[in-house]
């Protein structure tokens, strides 16, 4: 949470509305703007204020970006004129339900040091456009928190929302518990609380959510938890035997380079949770080619990407390991605690499943998978029979037993089609890498992070390994130049900026001329 | 069932003379119709004046207490048509629609009744959804008024000023024959603020009792010879008595010094944000009391000729505060000025802009201008010299950060589906030309969907593609329209329009049960039941009634494959005619509103109720947000996984999720990841679910423990 100040400004003697209280707020559609609204002019007039509210909702804004507008003086007796929207450099309290709506606050302008209060929430309601960015398209937050520092006279901010949920609420009622907690209006806590208490609907919750963040916002300036990350490694359990294998791989991880460890024991867990200590062993072998041309000048960046992609590389998403990850009690009691569904509870799991012939195939043994697969007329006849929708229920026993035998099949992985595709392009990947780092380092590195374009399933998936070799098509090009890495680097953030490949695209272009 | 229940508020309605009404400005308009006498009401939805429908739909009991009759009618041209009542009749009517938009559908209802003008006070009160966020084309509705003569209202946004240019509405109407439009603005019409009640009136005369004794007159209707005769007539005898009335009872107000050398005109609705302006130069108090001669017109149209020339004597300079183009009062004001040879300067657009709201802060420096160049001495030091703090560096630097967002579908809402597949299709058969329409559904134009090129009216998607009628074309068009365009305008000006020009195109229709973006007002094929409305009346009937013989009713659109599957059918098949395609799911947000309560209190008196909801493994989803760009429901969103193995942030699920299903149908039908799983709890289980869970959780368990003790587990 932070709770900022500026030190009192002059008052301005001019201004004549210097006794109206003018106090905006900008929600996303469907928090509850208007109830939020309500209370303000309520606890207004509650307290001997003449007040004025106005929005320009409109009933379609359903999830866009809306603005409510209060207005309040002491009542004299005579009507004040009020102003029925905000102006810029003109608002006293500015309440934000959302952090980029704080942003827009400032950008609009209706955020100034000089006077006003900015009360934000810290949570974020992505935008659509944040979200369908096929990398990690989320606005930078850290900025627009810098900037509510900058643009504000005293800020007020930490996560209304989860504070409102954790009450069993909605983000109205913490708002209006930190705009009383701020101090920003002349009227004391009573009188918010009696406000609503007064109107009627979830008034428990309402007022729970209020005075927890009541509390938050008086308690002022509190350091950053700090972060959090205790490298907490889960306990690795299992039987003795398989203790003592799990053992000596550690102890290889022991002899790597003290920067490379960390990343490679997450990288030998993934790997061996996904198939065996075996698996986990033939990953370390793999790993170990990089940490022998690597070098600490580099900080072992090499290596510890290589523990990274490659681990990602050798868990590839079959159907047996969805079928693995479905089945385990671990993942019922994640479920359970996202559902909010208690131990005693009862809950019906459906499964989407749409398998394809391509992915029945990855299962057969490798020589039949790829016979299947050059007979395009046999492969079709199975995928008319196979491709289709499957809803699976795993909270009954056929379900969860058919996902169980499925992920049993993992013993004969290593002889499957899709193995050896993968293990193929693996190792066609980590080659090139290799081969490439002994020339530029720092485009060896920059190759290995490609492998960060292959994910998703069926089309996403081809068109991942698509970006992925129209990437790499730029090396020809770029080899030998002193910036081919940070080139490198150019064309995979592109590739990941949109679905299509349009930036990837214009970006292969601007290449070819250089 | 609306959005918005003004079931309690109603009450307002009866409040009685002396006591004080607070609350919105909508309601207050109601309470004052109710006073005046008025003997109908009647409207069509759309923002801003969509709560005001709601407001007379739910008082329909205070209305019918007073016999007054409220039509919801089925477009603003059979609104306006409506106020024919008062053709021959002393009845006072008032009508409500949207403006410009609400006003160009009715145009020739309401052309037609001002060339025959009214006995009985005819007001239409128009909802102006001009400046930022508005979701129409930004026009004035002045120009409309003035090409047809009707007078226009323009009064202050308090709540006691807009009531009593009610009345004074209902009796400028009377005294001059004209109707006469209200005009208010968005945030007028949502201001809340208080007023000082009268009694309600019943009215005189009846529209039972103009049933009981018709009466007519032909000079009133428009046809030779009489249509001239009324164009003679509004000059020579309407226009002056309106003149008459207006100054007589003083409906434009005058403020501040007479004898001051400059002054301000300004529109009605301008009166707060001028008054603003005023008080942070230090020009005006709290109150509004200000030695800045202020001449308001609360009535912008007929405007007065002598008034503003009184206005204008002895000033040097006058400021025209006029929002929008064209500047009608200004030219208007120049011509006056003009021909009476007088030497004040008029000013305007210049420092006001041409185009575009007046904000707060165009209104200040438009003020500040007009002081600064013609009365530099009223303006004190600091608003000659603003001491403010230069604009920051810190907005500019947001503008690449703060996304924009605009609105979109609301979680769950059974819309998203039908975008999704068509996105699927176009995905398999290519792009097609896609005509949009009015609703909801046009936000499928936004990501993630990008869908649909252009919007030309409510009900006319399909009109719109209209010229794309060639039968050689090797693809078809397809075109959008929602179930409330079909009704207001689609069923004759798009379907009829399509079957009568043999048309091959594909029409879907999107019903979610309402006019949903106005807030969920039924409509004719609406599901519910409704005590004062005739309601469930199909589509598909309707349009097969008129001549579509290829028609799909689908009455579960999360089936996304099965919408996919019947759009590529449509878009390939040789039937000939236009193919129509019958999308149905209720409108989730009334849909929620319903029956959420309704399973809370099931869950409450102990009856087996599922609850589901969606939810992502986060271990299977690998990050590539395929799954975002089929759906864009404000519930699915991503989240980082404490794991530095991962680069991208998975998609999850939050609690606002209601379980439509949309996620995992869009799973299956763009074979997405097997990330996505429905849970539904089952509230107060039975004997039998819990001897089922029983045997499942020691059977599963069993298997679990058997495999796990073969293998290294890593925790959490």
């Amino acid at each position: 949470m932070t709770i900022e100040t500026l030190p009192g400004l002059p008052e301005r003697s001019d201004d004549a509305t210097a006794s109206i209280i003018k106090l905006a707020i900008l929600a996303v559609g469907g928090q509850g703007g208007g109830v939020l609204t309500d209370w303000i002019t309520a606890v207004a007039e509650r307290n001997g204020y003449c007040a004025q509210s106005t929005s320009v909702a409109g009933v379609a804004q359903r999830t866009g970006a809306t603005i409510y507008y209060v207005e309040m003086a002491p009542d004299t007796g005579r009507a004040p004129v009020f102003a029925l929207s905000p102006s810029a450099g003109d608002v006293d309290i500015m309440i934000a339900a959302e952090m980029m709506e704080a942003g827009r606050s400032i950008q609009r302008g209706f955020c100034t040091p000089d006077r006003t209060v900015l009360i934000a929430s810290s949570h974020r309601v992505l935008a659509v456009s944040e979200k369908i960015v096929p990398g990690d398209g989320r606005a930078d937050t850290d900025r627009v928190w810098q900037a509510a520092r900058d643009a504000s006279h005293k800020l007020v901010c930490f996560d209304m929302e989860k504070l409102a949920i954790e009450n069993g609420s909605v983000i109205s009622a913490s708002l209006f518990g930190a705009l009383a907690g701020s101090g920003a209006l002349p009227f004391d806590r009573t009188s918010f609380e009696d406000t609503v208490k007064a109107s009627g609907r979830g008034v428990e919750a309402s007022l729970r959510a209020f005075s927890a963040a009541y509390d938050r916002a008086v308690q002022g300036d509190i350091p950053a938890a700090v972060d959090a990350k205790t490298e907490s490694k889960g306990n690795v359990s299992g039987s003795s035997k398989l203790m003592i294998q799990w053992r000596t791989l550690e102890d290889r991880i022991a002899t790597l380079p003290p920067p490379v460890r960390a990343m490679a024991e997450l990288g030998l867990r993934k790997v061996v949770d996904f198939q065996d200590i075996a698996y986990g062993a033939a990953y370390l072998d793999r790993l170990d080619k990089a940490v022998a041309m690597d070098s600490a000048d580099h900080g072992f960046a090499f290596s510890i990407e290589a523990a990274k992609y490659i681990a990602n590389a050798m868990v590839y998403d079959d159907i047996v390991r969805v079928a693995d990850l479905k089945t385990r009690s671990t993942r019922e009691t994640r479920l359970r605690r996202e559902q909010g569904v208690p131990d005693t509870g009862i809950v019906q799991v459906t499964e989407y499943f749409h398998p394809r012939m391509e992915e029945i195939c990855g299962l057969l043994p490798a020589r039949l998978g790829r016979w299947m697969e050059n007979h395009p007329a046999v492969f079709g006849w199975f995928d008319r029979r196979v491709n289709k929708g499957r809803r699976i229920r795993t909270d009954r026993l056929t379900g969860f037993c058919m996902l169980w035998i499925v992920a049993g099949l993992r013993r004969w992985r290593r002889g499957m089609r899709r193995h050896e595709v993968e293990t193929a392009h693996l190792d066609d990947w980590f080659t090139l890498a290799l081969a490439e780092a002994k020339q530029d380092y720092a485009l060896g590195v920059e190759i290995l992070k490609c492998r960060r374009l292959i994910k998703g399933y069926s089309d996403t998936y081809d068109r991942g390994h698509s970006k992925f070799q129209r990437v790499l098509s730029g090396l020809p090009v770029l080899r030998g130049r002193g910036d081919a890495a940070d080139w490198l680097r150019r064309l995979r953030d592109a590739a990941l900026s949109d679905e299509k490949g349009d930036a990837l695209g214009g970006a292969l272009k601007t290449i070819a001329t250089l | 069932m609306a959005e918005r229940s003004f079931a309690k508020e109603v009450q307002k309605l009866r409040l009685g003379a002396g006591e004080t009404f607070r609350g919105e400005g909508i309601l207050a308009i109601t309470k004052a119709l109710l006073e005046n006498g008025v003997g109908y009401v009647g409207g069509y939805q759309g923002a801003p004046i969509s709560h005001l429908m709601d407001v007379l739909a739910d008082g329909q009991e205070i209305l019918e207490e007073l016999g007054v009759h409220f039509e919801a009618n089925a477009s603003e041209a059979a609104a306006a048509a409506t106020l024919a009542a008062s053709v021959h009749y002393p009845i006072r009517g008032a009508v409500t629609f949207k403006g410009p938009v609400g006003v160009n559908v009715a145009s020739d209802a309401l052309a037609n009744l001002s060339s025959g003008g009214v006995t009985g006070g005819a007001l239409v009160i128009v909802g102006e959804d001009y400046g930022e966020g508005s979701s129409i084309m930004q026009e004035r509705s002045h120009a409309f008024a003035m090409k047809s003569q009707l007078w226009v209202l323009d009064p202050r946004p308090n709540l006691p000023s807009i009531t009593t240019a009610v009345g004074q509405g209902f009796e400028l109407s009377e005294a001059s024959n004209t109707p006469v439009m209200m005009m208010l603005r968005i945030r007028g019409c949502h201001v809340y603020g208080s007023f000082t009640a009268k009694d309600n009136v019943r009215p005189p005369f009846s529209v039972r009792d103009a049933m009981e004794n018709p009466s007519r007159d032909s000079e009133r209707i428009v046809l030779p010879p009489y249509s001239y005769v009324h164009e003679k007539e509004k000059i020579d005898k309407r226009l002056p008595a309106a003149i008459d009335y207006i100054r007589k009872n003083k409906l434009n107000e005058f403020f501040g010094d007479t004898d001051a050398t400059v002054g301000i005109v300004l529109q009605g609705g301008m009166y707060n944000s001028v008054v603003r302006s005023l008080q942070r130069l230090g020009l005006a108090d709290i109150y509004g009391d200000t030695k800045v001669p202020l001449y308001v017109l609360n009535v912008t149209y007929p405007l007065i000729d002598a008034e503003f020339l009184e206005f204008c004597e002895g000033k040097n300079a006058v400021l025209v505060v006029e929002e929008g183009q064209p500047d009608h009062i200004e030219q208007a004001f120049g011509a006056m000025l003009h021909k009476a040879g007088a030497k004040t300067k008029l000013v305007g657009k210049g420092p006001f802009p041409m185009a575009g709201e007046y904000t707060g802060a165009v209104m200040m420096d438009g003020i500040r201008a007009f002081f600064e160049a013609h009365a530099p001495e009223w303006l004190p030091s600091q608003g000659r010299a603003p001491n403010a703090p230069p604009p920051s560096q810190i907005a500019q630097d947001l503008s690449t950060v703060v996304p924009i967002r605009p609105p979109g579908f609301c979680t769950g809402c059974p819309e998203r589906p039908v975008f999704a597949a068509t996105k699927l299709v176009e995905q398999e058969l290519g792009p097609h030309h896609i005509a949009s329409d009015i609703g909801c559904h046009l936000f499928s134009i936004n990501q993630p969907f990008e869908i649909g090129g252009t919007t030309m009216g409510f009900g006319l998607g399909p009109a719109s593609a209209a010229a794309f009628n060639d039968k050689k074309s090797k693809r078809r068009t397809i075109s959008f329209l929602g179930d409330g365009g079909f009704w207001h305008n689609g069923l004759t000006s798009s379907f009829g329009n399509a079957v009568f020009n043999k048309n091959d195109n594909v029409i879907v229709v999107v019903d979610n049960y309402y006019s949903a973006a106005t807030g969920g007002q039924d409509v004719l094929s609406s599901r519910a039941d409704n005590k004062s409305k005739s309601t469930k009346h199909p589509i598909a009937k309707a349009v097969k009634g008129i001549g579509v013989e290829w028609v799909r009713q689908i009455d579960r659109t999360y089936d996304v494959g099965k919408l996919r599957d019947t759009l590529k059918e449509a878009l390939t098949t040789t039937a000939q005619g236009p193919k129509v395609i019958v999308a149905s799911s209720e409108c989730m947000l009334n849909r929620q509103r319903r029956e959420r309560p309704a399973m809370n209190k099931a869950i409450k008196e102990g009856r087996r109720v599922l609850k589901p909801r969606f939810g992502v493994d986060e271990d299977i989803c690998t990050g590539d947000h395929a799954c975002m760009r089929l759906s864009g429901c404000p519930s699915l969103s991503v989240k980082t996984l404490d794991d530095p193995l991962r680069d991208d942030p998975v998609a999850s699920i939050d609690q606002s999720c209601v379980g439509c299903g949309n996620c995992g149908e869009v799973a299956d039908a763009a074979v997405l990841c097997p990330s996505f799983y429905q849970a539904e709890v089952v509230h107060n289980p039975t004997a039998k679910d819990r001897w089922a869970e029983r045997l499942r959780r020691t059977v599963t368990r069993w298997l679990q423990r058997r495999r796990e003790t073969s293998r290294l587990c890593f925790g959490e």
